[in-house]
């Protein structure tokens, strides 16, 4: 059934027979059997750009694909071992945005910034890169450990779109990696940078906003200094800031009943974090 | 202490917001999307200008124009169950036979080499066995053709252009465009259509769109249309014509389950859930080329079996259920006969029978299993009373038509009833629980539940009246 435990050996497809990179270390699909885990993978990203294809290559699962948009609304968790190391994986209903408009936003939201994902690949569908950056920029704002995979680059070769990875992981400051996930192509390389960024070995930049708005700016670096005096050790500072110039509710809230002070101290370790999204 | 810092914090953000002002929101949405723009700018390199594959547009302009989306909508719909409903044919009544009559006959004698008494062979191959054997044999060779076929379609990029002609209807009806997505999650299973209602935003639109997916015909319910549209309505055609008229009769009923969503929703959005519409953007996906291998074995492993699966776990109690009910007595009449006494007015005056009413509660759990039980009822019943008459009634060859026009007393308005009915009647308990969960409004869930029935007995109500006054019934 969907649970079977399969190890692919590292000549899954010919192109990885012959590449050294990836011949380190078998993937192992755990389908839901994950037991314990050493990380947290969250999957984010735009609705339809092949997550839960993404997904299910990852994890040997085979959650319905749909070729439609907001197909998963739910949260849908699997495992797999890469390198010996354990990692669950999440995956959040696709987005345009987290802004939390919606139930499905706020799902994705709240995990990110309240689930705590050692790492979070927010996966782009290459053939209209700039509409899903919305998404990674405010992904970026909560937290820079993340990967971003390229997927869907076979489609977009086809319309004759060329996407440069190197120049993309530049201004973004983490790693970018294409992938065709329908093909399984890019997986291994997806989870050496999914591991770097984990192990701490990747140097993240943290990308600051750019406020063209000198009294916004200034009200911003006041809040910033307030949280961090209040809340040491909080990774989004600025961005819990702009929440609250914004009189966002749901941050707010977590001002007042003490959630974001608990996230300051560590709080629950990631993916632990008791939050239900059925 | 703390919480006098994190109310001051509090206090400082909400001077501040009133010192910058309210459009910070839309300000820094601008602000993100601009910098997305750069970034792209730079990374991304084009070789020609056009965005779209040619064909793609061009296919795009067919398939959601006004005056060819919803014919071609219609057409696709019906080669889908054509081919299901042609191909099932054979393959039923093989397994038919091989379920019910042969391994029947074989577990019987073997209950019989081992002296098993009466009652545990009774319950165990009568009940349990019999009522999983027709489940198999009704679902499995429809499911098995019908799922690869829809999911190849799903997998092209159809079900968006259906959503997209369909978004008019529904802004129309006072309702959210993405309800037409949401009603298509509906066509395979109800419980998981309440759950993708959490892409709508509006809470009023969310609502309109629960109350309304149970319009879906779900997993459950396709195998009772096909099987109803086969050996009823493809009956009274020409033979060339029958798998036609009987996938047109199925598609009738999905179509009309479209017309009753949208006539509900904008029932409901003009008297208890009024408001605005609110505006979305649809998203047209690619069309990608379908992967047929991959989706026939997902189709088959993950949606045919996990179906097949619940429909058989839910019908071995049930089975075990219509047996004791058949053969437990109360006054020289069986449970089973009295309940079916007792229903068979009102499912007379509404063109069904008391024991389709009874297949409907019994059935609460799935509608899987309303086919399978509405059988057994009739057959147990018929032996019955044929036994008080001295006459041994012998399993038919897997006849289903036969016993329901001599046995059940069926007619045409009986099947087309059925049909309609299993269009418009409750949820199963699953989605019920579902849209509570959803709600949590037993208000609401017990509209959910109460709409739909009352909408089923007044349009079975109307076709039984208007076919007895045109004498047809």
């Amino acid at each position: 059934m969907a649970d079977t435990n399969r190890t692919i050996a590292s000549t899954e497809t010919a192109a990885c027979g012959s590449c050294t990179r990836c011949s380190t270390g078998p993937l192992t699909r755990l389908g839901v059997h994950i037991g314990s885990w050493d990380f947290v993978i969250a999957l984010a990203g735009n609705p339809n750009t092949g997550k839960s294809t993404l997904f299910n290559a990852l994890t040997g699962l085979r959650q319905h694909v749909g070729n439609w948009p907001g197909k998963t609304v739910a949260r849908a968790e699997g495992g797999l071992t890469f390198n010996e190391k354990r990692y669950k994986l999440i995956d959040l209903p696709g987005t345009y945005s987290l802004l939390s408009a919606s139930a499905d936003e706020e799902v994705a939201r709240d995990f990110l910034l309240f689930g705590r994902p050692d790492v979070t690949i927010v996966v782009t569908d290459a053939t209209c890169l700039e509409r899903n950056l919305g998404l990674v920029l405010q992904v970026l704002e909560i937290t820079d450990r993340v990967v971003i995979a390229l997927n869907l680059m076979d489609e977009a070769r086809r319309r004759g779109i060329e996407v440069d990875a190197r120049s993309l992981s530049r201004d973004l400051g983490v790693p970018v990696v294409p992938t065709a996930a329908r093909r399984g192509a890019g997986i291994r390389e997806l989870l050496s940078a999914v591991e770097e960024v984990a192990l701490g070995a990747y140097p993240a930049r943290r990308r600051h906003l750019r406020y063209t708005d000198r009294a916004l700016e200034t009200a911003v670096r006041s809040l910033i200094a307030q949280i961090e005096a209040l809340f040491p050790g909080l990774p989004n500072a600025e961005w819990v800031a702009l929440r609250l110039l914004e009189g966002d509710e749901s941050i707010l809230r977590a001002v007042q009943d003490g959630t974001l002070g608990k996230l300051a101290q560590g709080g629950a370790p990631a993916g632990a974090a008791p939050l239900e999204a059925n | 202490m703390a919480e006098v810092n994190t109310q001051r914090l509090l206090e400082t953000a909400e001077r501040l917001r009133a010192e910058i002002g309210t459009e910070l929101h839309d300000r820094l949405s601008e602000a993100i999307y601009a910098d997305a723009a750069r970034i792209a700018e730079r990374a991304v390199v084009r070789a020609g200008e056009e965005r779209r594959l040619s064909w793609d547009i061009l296919l795009d302009r067919l398939l959601t124009s006004r005056a060819f989306g919803f014919p071609i909508m219609l057409l696709l719909l019906t080669a889908t169950f054509w081919i299901t409903i042609a191909g099932a044919n054979v393959p039923s009544a093989l397994l038919g036979q091989l379920t019910q009559v042969t391994l029947y006959g074989w577990l019987h004698q073997a209950a019989n080499a081992v002296n098993a008494p009466w009652w545990l062979s009774g319950l165990l191959i009568d009940g349990v066995y019999l009522a999983m054997a027709w489940v198999f044999s009704v679902m499995l060779p429809p499911m098995a053709i019908f799922f690869p076929l829809f999911t190849l379609l799903e997998d092209f990029g159809y079900l968006p252009r259906v959503a997209f002609n369909l978004d008019r209807l529904f802004k129309r009806a006072g309702a959210h465009g993405k309800q037409s997505l949401t009603m298509m999650m509906g066509w395979g299973c109800n419980a998981a259509g309440v759950v993708s209602t959490r892409i709508i935003d509006s809470p009023r639109e969310r609502l309109i769109a629960i109350l309304t997916n149970n319009f879906s015909i779900c997993n459950g319910r396709w195998p009772t249309l096909i099987l109803m549209g086969t050996i009823f309505i493809g009956a009274t055609a020409p033979p060339a014509l029958a798998s036609f008229y009987a996938a047109a009769s199925v598609v009738t009923v999905a179509v009309l389950g479209i017309v009753f969503t949208l006539l509900v929703s904008a029932f409901l959005s003009r008297t208890w859930l009024r408001g605005e519409a609110s505006h979305f953007s649809l998203e047209l996906p690619p069309y990608r080329p379908p992967r047929i291998l991959q989706t026939l074995y997902t189709s088959l492993i993950d949606r045919t079996l996990i179906v097949l699966k619940r429909a058989m776990i839910m019908a071995a109690p049930a089975g075990a259920v219509i047996w004791l009910i058949s053969n437990v007595t109360i006054g020289g009449t069986s449970v089973a006969g009295h309940l079916v006494a007792l229903l068979n007015p009102i499912g007379l005056l509404i063109g069904l029978n008391g024991v389709i009413l009874l297949a409907y509660i019994v059935a609460i759990p799935a509608n899987e299993i309303i086919i399978p039980t509405i059988l057994m009822l009739t057959l147990n019943l018929a032996r019955s009373s044929l036994a008080q008459q001295g006459v041994m009634l012998e399993m038919e060859d897997g006849q289903i038509y036969e016993v329901l026009t001599r046995h059940g007393g069926w007619t045409l308005l009986t099947a087309v009833n059925l049909m309609l009915f299993s269009l418009l009647h409750n949820p199963c308990s699953t989605t019920l629980l579902t849209i509570w969960q959803e709600t949590r409004s037993r208000r609401w869930t017990a509209v959910a539940a109460l709409l739909p029935l009352t909408i089923g007995f007044g349009a079975t109500l109307l076709t039984a009246t208007i076919a007895r006054l045109m004498g047809w019934a």
